[in-house]
């Protein structure tokens, strides 16, 4: 129940191909994160994978069946909007059960399910009110509901913490994690906030201009970028690129994560000066100018003080460097 | 806030919105007073408010025995009505299918639907009414009701296209994923989102259809599908004018087109499209 392939997906409009041909393979209840910067194609592909956006050429199939041509209403496929997208005229049960009602389903059998999601989001006091009488997060998780009454293959989510503030960001993260626990179905989710792909996805895979970069688990890419995209995507802060030559190395770019950066007063591989410093309380990060390389980011962990221009000296951990040739690729 | 709730801005503000508003509405006071009083005192005091001594229904009873003036208040009602429907039927569809799908000549066609907007129906009379001579519609009010849809139709397709791009993608596509067929999208969640735009359609195409003397007189000038406008003509004439008569028409005219209005401009505040979004 609810296994996904795409099978050389391509899409052009007009002239412009925005999807370079992708082939994936979602296993039956995985959560699968699509992440990568704006314009990258990931939305573009949630689209196409739903139905709303004809494919130019490949397959898309789902349960061994090939969906590409089928509406998408047929496909078993549900979606969560970034926008929340509720009918404004419904009340929140019919807003959730609206896709039930369109299928025929008998009255008594949606009445039950969408009680049974409302009260999976403790929606119960707020069903015979109309979406303008919620606050955005009541709004996101009646959407998440409407998701939820049709007991799709598969679910979509097309980036749908971005319109919340921080705090309820992080607490809809924490209730989408659970849900997917608890219904044990396959999810695809589109975000470019790569903090949401590495918590939430048990696989993450990485756009770039409608290419596929690198699929794999979070700390897999993590630890094991292929190229200095994905080094540079994944990983807040991002990770810092040395320039090999100025370091005496074979490759042509060395990357290093701020955490693995060491730096001391009393000098180090490479001299620099101190720009800028941000104390966040349990973790400090200093901003370091150096020739050739640039600003450089340091992570320490706890409070430590650096005077702006003071002189510093940066160690790079040899043991976590990672080495990328001209083009970017990894170099093994 | 502060510069709001400055008294001498919103007096400044409301004089200049009260004078404007004596200057838009004086004509139509001065037709309307006018209408009650006797041809002396028209004639004599035109902006003299009606007393009793000058007060006179004659222009009322004669516009009520000469000529069948419901009937011509009936005719001029189903022609705007009609036009009104089918003009927002016709321009929120062509507008929903140029916002919406992506097709080869979108632009295009929507270039040529705005073209009647720059270009006057009336330049087209001579052509319009040998088609209706050889389509057998003359001195009917279909021919009416037909010559204002086209004539309505650009403006409206114009102003809705506009709005119907602003109607959030998401929505349209959450009606497709729930298994809303194209016409339920477009009938149950994007026409009442565009519902203000629509009643702001209606009112831009409903005057000049009431007002219209030109395509009445030419089309459907028989005494049994005369508009109120036509109508309103016969008192009109070349060397008497009865002013009593023309006065008391016009003022009758006003009220359908005031109900209308009315209906519409609740339309224009009310809208629902709070909430539908973010």
């Amino acid at each position: 129940m609810g296994a996904l392939q795409l099978q050389g997906l391509r899409k052009s409009f007009g002239k412009t191909e925005i999807i370079k041909g992708v082939d994936l393979s979602v296993q039956d209840g995985e959560f699968v994160v699509f992440v990568g910067p704006s314009g990258c194609g990931k939305s573009t592909l949630l689209r196409m994978i739903a139905g709303l956006e004809d494919v130019t050429t490949g397959t898309v199939v789902l349960d061994g069946e090939d969906v590409t041509n089928v509406a998408p209403a047929r496909r078993g496929i549900a979606m969560v909007f970034q926008t929340y997208a509720l009918y404004p005229h419904l009340t929140v049960r019919d807003n959730m059960g609206l896709a039930l009602k369109q299928a025929g389903t008998p009255r008594a059998e949606i009445a039950r399910d969408v009680d049974r999601a409302s009260t999976m989001l403790a929606l119960d006091p707020y069903l015979d009110r109309r979406p303008a009488e919620l606050s955005g997060g009541q709004r996101q998780r009646v959407a998440i509901g409407r998701a939820i009454v049709r007991t799709p293959k598969l679910f979509v989510f097309d980036e749908p913490l971005s319109n919340l503030d921080a705090a309820l960001r992080v607490a809809t993260r924490i209730e989408i994690a659970r849900l997917h626990r608890e219904l044990g179905a396959t999810m695809i989710y589109v975000t470019h906030d790569q903090v949401e792909a590495m918590t939430l996805a048990d696989r993450i895979v990485v756009l770039r201009a409608g290419e596929v970069e690198q699929v794999g688990a979070p700390m897999e890419l993590y630890n094991d970028p292929d190229n200095t995209f994905v080094a540079g995507f994944i990983g807040s802060p991002k990770m810092n690129f040395l320039k090999g030559a100025a370091l005496g190395d074979r490759a042509d770019t060395v990357g290093i994560r701020p955490e693995h950066l060491a730096i001391s007063r009393e000098g180090g591989t490479i001299p620099g000066t101190v720009s800028h410093v941000e104390k966040l309380g349990g973790e400090t990060l200093v901003y370091v100018r150096t020739e050739p390389h640039g600003l450089l980011t340091v992570r320490l962990f706890g409070e430590h003080d650096f005077a702006v221009d003071e002189s510093v000296g940066l160690t790079p951990d040899a043991t976590r460097v990672f080495r990328f040739d001209a083009s970017g690729r990894r170099l093994r | 806030m502060a510069a709001r709730s400055h008294p001498g801005r919103t007096f400044a503000a409301h004089a200049i919105l009260i004078a404007y508003t004596l200057i838009a509405l004086f004509p139509v006071w001065v037709i309307v007073i006018n209408s009650v009083k006797s041809r002396r005192a028209i004639f004599g005091a035109p902006l003299a408010v009606p007393t009793p001594e000058t007060w006179d229904l004659v222009g009322y009873t004669t516009v009520l025995e000469n000529g069948d003036f419901f009937g011509y208040f009936q005719n001029s009602l189903i022609v705007t009505v009609a036009s009104i429907f089918f003009v927002l039927l016709f321009g929120a569809m062509a507008a929903f299918a140029l916002s919406e799908y992506r097709f080869r000549g979108n632009t295009l066609t929507g270039l040529y639907l705005a073209l009647g907007i720059m270009i006057p129906i009336r330049l087209g009379t001579v052509a319009i009414l040998q088609g209706m001579v050889a389509a057998g519609l003359v001195n009917t009010l279909t021919a009416l009701i037909l010559v204002y849809t086209a004539q309505g139709l650009p403006l409206a397709v114009f102003i809705l296209s506009e709005f119907m791009r602003n109607v959030s993608d998401d929505l349209k596509n959450a009606g497709r994923m729930d298994g809303l067929s194209e016409y339920a999208i477009f009938f149950r969640l994007v026409l009442p989102l565009v519902r203000p735009a629509m009643a702001t359609v209606a009112v831009f195409t409903m005057i000049p259809i009431w007002n219209d003397l030109w395509f009445p007189l030419i089309l459907a000038p028989s005494e049994a599908t005369k508009t109120i406008t036509l109508g309103s003509q016969v008192f009109i004439g070349q060397f008497v004018t009865n002013w009593n008569a023309v006065l008391a028409a016009l003022s009758l005219a006003i009220v359908p087109v005031l109900i209308l209005y009315l209906i519409f401009s609740r339309q224009l505040i009310r809208g629902i499209t709070a909430g539908a979004v973010k």
